[in-house]
């Protein structure tokens, strides 16, 4: 099962402003770009030189904010009721 | 909201915090439980056992009407090699009558259960509400900013249970950010089966269930566990790994989960299902040595947020539920005393170390660095096993002593004499 149809099955209440904020300066300098693959939903894709960031599909994990080298993502919780809804958890 | 006080805050609707805001509103206090999510369980996840102990020592027999999935007659261990697994397990019908030991639960159902007794006890549960902010008088926590409008909350006491993810720790000033050797990453499914189905492959009787911790292949070589925990109507897959090793794998946790998933040991289980859901969450690993300063003047810690977790053990719920219920034992003797500085408070911490909480984690204060140093116990030992095991299990005309021969032939190779005695003494030193 592909990880789109995964996400597809979730619940989520988009807010209009990304809840993760990384500095791009620091992504810029940033070689490996681990985050493109530990991040379990596939947030964080670079498109070109530019790094796109898909916080509609955030699990709220945490991961980003621990796992960057540069700790360069601010990351705060979805406002209350938005992001994900887990049905079983 | 407008500007409102109460007796305590809890921030938080999992176990750590519901449990301190049931008992706190029991005993008659003004209590409101604010939760982030759009219900309580919303943004909650585990691999989903929860043990009855700890949860009976805040709501008696609650199995009985708790949405629990199914009670835990049976548990297993499985060290795997790429296409082989090597089992140990535990099954007993004492296991599976009450009192029981452990249930699996689903937390978005168990969670929200919780909170209404929470609310029947008299709390105020209001959810959709993020806490931005401590509200400081001096060096004391009066109260909250929640992302409401006129949304500043005070009370006596805020107990701070917001999880692994702990912004609110932070700016009590309690930890420094998490490093990534700290937490595991766990992902997760639920995926459906019947019953019936679900009966007859893990040999189980009626609202019997297992527990299947995986050791080895799945996590590809890195610091972590896989685990398959049988609920009445689906099972929850899943696999934890440091989170410092995850990042410089460069493997992705959806390839390692499905990786899990298609595993020969595993994808007859799994057979006839259907995804139902994909949750990732953070689990504290840090132990004994990650756990911050539990209080301030006016504040607890408790959960996940306090980094009460026990990784090897998979124990995290009982000590939330512990430490919420200690939380709430602490407030309560504050208020007799009439002070909620930490010269009360700090019977909190002590309370913890009366308990298995803090007495377990010191004894295995090692382990979580003992396994970041041995690599070894993930990528060798467990195919190593599987490879014995399949040698002395071939009848094949070889001796038994040729087998033998081979067999530690072939582990002398890959695992020196000396290699193996180190471990097995840094293992047995860990546990001092």
């Amino acid at each position: 099962m592909k990880l789109e149809d995964k996400l597809y099955l979730l619940k989520f209440k988009p807010e209009e402003k990304s809840h993760l904020m990384p500095q791009e300066g620091d992504c810029q300098r940033c070689q490996g770009r681990p985050c493109t693959t530990f991040c379990p939903a596939q947030v964080y894709k670079w498109e070109g030189e530019k790094l796109v960031v898909s916080y509609e599909n955030c699990l709220e994990c945490g991961s980003c904010r621990i796992g960057c080298e540069f700790t360069s993502i601010e990351w705060r919780y979805p406002r209350g009721g938005c992001g994900v809804s887990y049905r079983f958890g | 909201m407008g500007e409102e006080a109460f007796d305590a805050i809890v921030v938080g609707a999992g176990p750590a915090g519901t449990s301190a805001a049931y008992l706190l509103a029991r005993a008659g206090w003004q209590v409101v439980l604010l939760e982030r999510g759009d219900y309580p369980g919303a943004k909650n996840v585990m691999g989903g056992i929860l043990y009855r102990k700890a949860m009976e020592e805040v709501v008696p027999s609650f199995w009985s009407e708790a949405p629990v999935e199914r009670h835990i007659s049976e548990q297993r261990l499985w060290l795997l090699s790429p296409d082989s697994a090597l089992s140990l397990g535990y099954k007993s019908k004492s296991l599976a009558a009450e009192p029981y030991n452990a249930f699996s639960v689903l937390r978005a159902k168990f969670d929200s259960w919780f909170a209404g007794k929470a609310e029947e006890a008299g709390a105020i549960l209001v959810p959709q509400t993020v806490v931005e902010e401590l509200i400081w008088e001096g060096d004391r926590v009066v109260g909250v900013r929640t992302g409401r409008e006129e949304g500043d909350l005070f009370a006596q006491v805020v107990v701070v249970a917001d999880g692994v993810n702990s912004l609110l720790a932070q700016k009590a000033g309690l930890h420094p950010e998490i490093r990534s050797h700290q937490v595991a990453l766990a992902v997760k499914e639920i995926i459906s089966l019947p019953p019936e189905k679900i009966e007859d492959r893990f040999n189980l009787e009626d609202g019997e269930g297992t527990a299947i911790e995986i050791v080895g292949d799945s996590t590809r070589g890195m610091v972590g566990m896989g685990f398959i925990y049988t609920n009445r109507e689906s099972l929850s897959l899943g696999l934890g790994v440091l989170l410092r090793d995850l990042v410089k794998s460069g493997l992705s946790p959806h390839d390692l989960i499905e990786g899990m998933k298609a595993h020969p040991a595993i994808r007859p289980l799994l057979e006839g299902g259907r995804t139902e859901e994909y949750a990732a969450h953070l689990i504290p690993e840090g132990g004994w040595e990650a756990i911050p300063p539990l209080f301030r003047n006016g504040l607890l810690l408790a959960g996940d947020a306090a980094m009460l977790v026990n990784g090897l053990h998979r124990e995290g719920s009982n000590m939330a539920l512990t430490s919420g219920r200690l939380a709430a034992e602490t407030a309560l003797k504050a208020k007799e005393a009439g002070d909620f500085s930490v010269g009360t408070l700090s019977a909190y911490r002590a309370a913890l170390e009366r308990s298995f909480t803090l007495q377990d984690l010191r004894r295995y204060r090692k382990i979580p660095d003992l396994l970041a140093t041995h690599p070894q116990f993930f990528t060798l030992y467990p195919p190593v096993l599987n490879e014995a095991a399949h040698e002395i299990l071939t009848v094949d005309g070889k001796s038994k002593e040729e087998k033998i021969g081979l067999i530690k032939k072939r582990l002398f190779q890959r695992l020196p004499r000396r290699t193996i005695l180190k471990d097995l003494f840094h293992l047995w030193r860990a546990f001092r």
